[in-house]
């Protein structure tokens, strides 16, 4: 890896790709959850997608990662299989947990992907010792540990700044500052706005970045990376978003204004990318609707896979409550 | 095998005990590493740990700030990332800042990983009452862990147990609890140089009796085992079980004592309202009511904070008098002193 992001034609494309693959398919999930397939809660990540995109491009297929409810972008981007992850939305024992989880616990084992946490704030703790066991194995990995502004206010936040600093282990701290947990608004959660800040009070750099820019928390994420990698403890990455849709699917929104939504929906980072790069000469129309069609029909495949799933037997409702043995 | 000061090569304390079952974990496997407060340079608060930081180094007894929260995550990380990590939280009480972690975290994360993720992480803490130190650092919490699916919850009592449950519950995939009963670090017996390892899974008979049961865990073992000798004297032999295990509950051995005493006392140091005393009564009226003489009775902690004050601390905690009034009760309604 290296910190330069090298934005060739199909690098470009692939950032691009990857983010409608999560737009599309979370535009899959609400008609699901409509049709009442998908049950619970629902996240929507629209408008955060340059985020997992940006940062999952920084990391290796050893690396951990620790994420968020809000997490289908995430596990989208971090390669977690889309078949499964549907299979998981609609409860069936072909999903990636069994229909164990749903929407706020995916977990890959394959990927490393620890979860799809929705206490917030708990999945921080986590993501120390994760990169403490790495390292104690002798492991050159880092973890990186998404959550949202919201987990800022918890005392596991500063806990596991401080224990991660503390110990130089190997974390990249993402918050995903959509300025909202709930309804809650930053300015009025938070004595500091200015989230980077935090890092100081742990000696740990911490850097704001453009969180609607794909290129800008890419190219962030790679230049944290590589100083985690080169044994100079975590990182701290503030990515500034915004989430264009309710908090869940049952929300008034009566916390913000219509105009502020759609002030920040011209500033979504798919709009922004693919605007630039059409501004620019650097895709072509067909080629966006070939994307487009491609994500579609991988998330249609998707869908067929989930629906065709089965139902875990009722017999098996206790089963990995206790483990027999470790998985290897 | 080294000894601790003042014992004698045949005995050995509890503390003694559970120090030398860390150090053979950290002997046997490079994989484990302990790590909590004060455990490494101070030599722990209970001195359970003392030298194992000069013989280990910082790496593998590892102090760590005061945030429980966050190494008890991060045991739980490196338990996820392949390491068997051992916990230690100094109190109960204190474990209640890590409370998100254990509950949220590790009993849930092996099942809605749907079976993809193991945690085998053990957390030690002490528990219990009787040092005279209040409401803050006395309470018997261990009830509410049983509580929780997904989690083992060991007490031992003896020193035997004391000195090889740590390896079985470095073996098992899950969370494993051990609940050290403050009262009994100084306590001194002999330990059997032909065991060397105990399950994980039974409780077992401390005491053999025939007229009633006396069921207890952690320090209320030996208030149990004074009891019976304060009935023995009255001519009422109890048979008293050591639990050993909280969760998952040994209700088999429970049920055969019962069934064979027809009367039971169970001694808990938790309040009685929702405790664990309370399970094993109702799964006594579920499974076994039928072979009961008398209802089952129950000494338990007084509902209140822990007090300071010796005396009412004493009066507080389920006494030997406690509990062989209760059985006296059962066994001899007529002359027994309720």
């Amino acid at each position: 890896m290296s910190a330069r992001v090298h934005l060739d034609h199909a690098h470009r494309h692939h950032l691009l790709r990857q983010m409608i693959r999560i737009r599309h398919f979370e535009a899959k999930c609400v008609e699901l959850y409509q049709a009442q397939k998908i049950l619970g809660f629902l996240h929507l990540y629209d408008g955060e997608e340059a985020v997992s995109v940006g940062i999952m491009e920084a990391l290796g297929p050893e690396d951990a990662v620790v994420a968020t409810y809000r997490e289908h972008g995430q596990a989208i981007a971090r390669g977690v299989g889309m078949d499964r992850l549907m299979a998981e939305m609609l409860g069936m024992q072909e999903g990636c947990c069994r229909g164990r989880g749903g929407s706020m616990h995916i977990f890959d084992a394959k990927t490393r992907f620890y979860g799809g946490n929705a206490i917030v704030g708990g999945g921080l703790p986590l993501a120390v010792g994760i990169a403490l066991g790495d390292k104690m194995q002798g492991r050159n990995t880092l973890t990186a540990c998404f959550f949202g502004e919201g987990a800022v206010d918890e005392g596991e936040f500063h806990e596991s700044m401080n224990l991660a600093a503390l110990w130089r282990l190997p974390v990249l701290f993402v918050c995903e500052n959509n300025l909202y947990s709930m309804g809650m608004a930053l300015a009025r959660a938070e004595a500091e706005t200015d989230i980077a800040r935090k890092a100081v009070g742990y000696r740990m750099p911490g850097v704001a970045v453009d969180g609607m820019d794909v290129v800008a928390v890419e190219s962030a994420a790679r230049r944290a990376v590589d100083d985690i990698r080169a044994g100079g403890g975590p990182q701290f990455l503030e990515c500034r978003t915004y989430r264009l849709r309710a908090h869940s699917m049952f929300d008034a929104q009566a916390y913000r204004s219509k105009e502020e939504i759609e002030t920040w929906r011209k500033k979504g980072p798919i709009v922004r990318f693919q605007g630039w790069l059409q501004d620019s000469g650097l895709i072509r129309p067909d080629e966006v609707t070939g994307i487009e069609a491609e994500a579609d029909a991988e998330i249609a495949a998707a869908v067929a896979f989930a629906e065709a799933g089965t139902l875990e037997p009722v017999e098996e409702l206790e089963r990995f409550v206790t483990m027999d043995r470790v998985p290897t | 095998m080294t000894l601790a000061a003042g014992a004698s090569s045949a005995t050995i304390t509890y503390r003694e005990a559970c120090r030398q079952a860390i150090r053979d974990a950290l002997l046997s496997d490079p994989k484990t590493f302990i790590m909590g407060e004060d455990i490494g340079r101070y030599g722990g608060c209970y001195a359970v740990t003392k030298g194992l930081f000069d013989e280990f180094g910082e790496e593998r007894v590892r102090d760590t700030p005061l945030s429980e929260s966050a190494f008890v995550g991060a045991g739980i990380g490196a338990a996820l990332s392949g390491m068997h990590p051992i916990v230690e939280i100094m109190t109960v009480n204190f474990s209640l800042l890590a409370l998100d972690q254990i509950v949220n975290n590790a009993a849930t994360i092996p099942y809605m990983s749907g079976g993809q993720f193991a945690v085998p992480l053990v957390i030690r803490m002490a528990t219990g009452g009787g040092r005279r130190v209040a409401a803050q650092h006395s309470h018997s919490l261990e009830g509410w862990y049983a509580h929780i699916p997904g989690l083992r919850i060991l007490a031992p009592a003896v020193v035997e147990d004391a000195r090889f449950m740590l390896a079985a519950a470095l073996a098992d995939p899950n969370p494993v609890l051990i609940f050290e009963h403050v009262m009994l670090y100084n306590i001194e017996a002999a330990l059997d140089p032909a065991v060397i390892a105990v399950d994980i899974d039974r409780a077992k008979r401390r005491r053999e009796g025939a007229d009633v049961t006396l069921i207890a865990y952690g320090n209320g073992l030996f208030r149990a085992l004074a009891a019976a000798d304060l009935l023995a004297a009255d001519g009422i032999a109890a048979e008293v079980i050591d639990l050993r295990v909280l969760r998952p509950l040994d209700t088999a051995t429970i049920l055969a004592s019962v069934a064979k005493t027809r009367r039971v006392v169970i001694v808990d140091e938790g309040w009685k309202s929702g405790s664990l005393a309370a399970e094993i009564g109702m799964r006594i009226a579920e499974e076994g009511f039928f072979d009961l003489d008398a209802p089952p009775r129950r000494v338990c902690g007084r509902e209140v904070p822990m007090p300071y004050a010796p005396h009412l601390e004493d009066a507080a905690l389920p006494q030997p008098a406690d509990i062989a009034a209760a059985a006296r009760a059962l066994v001899r309604p007529a002359t027994g002193r309720p």
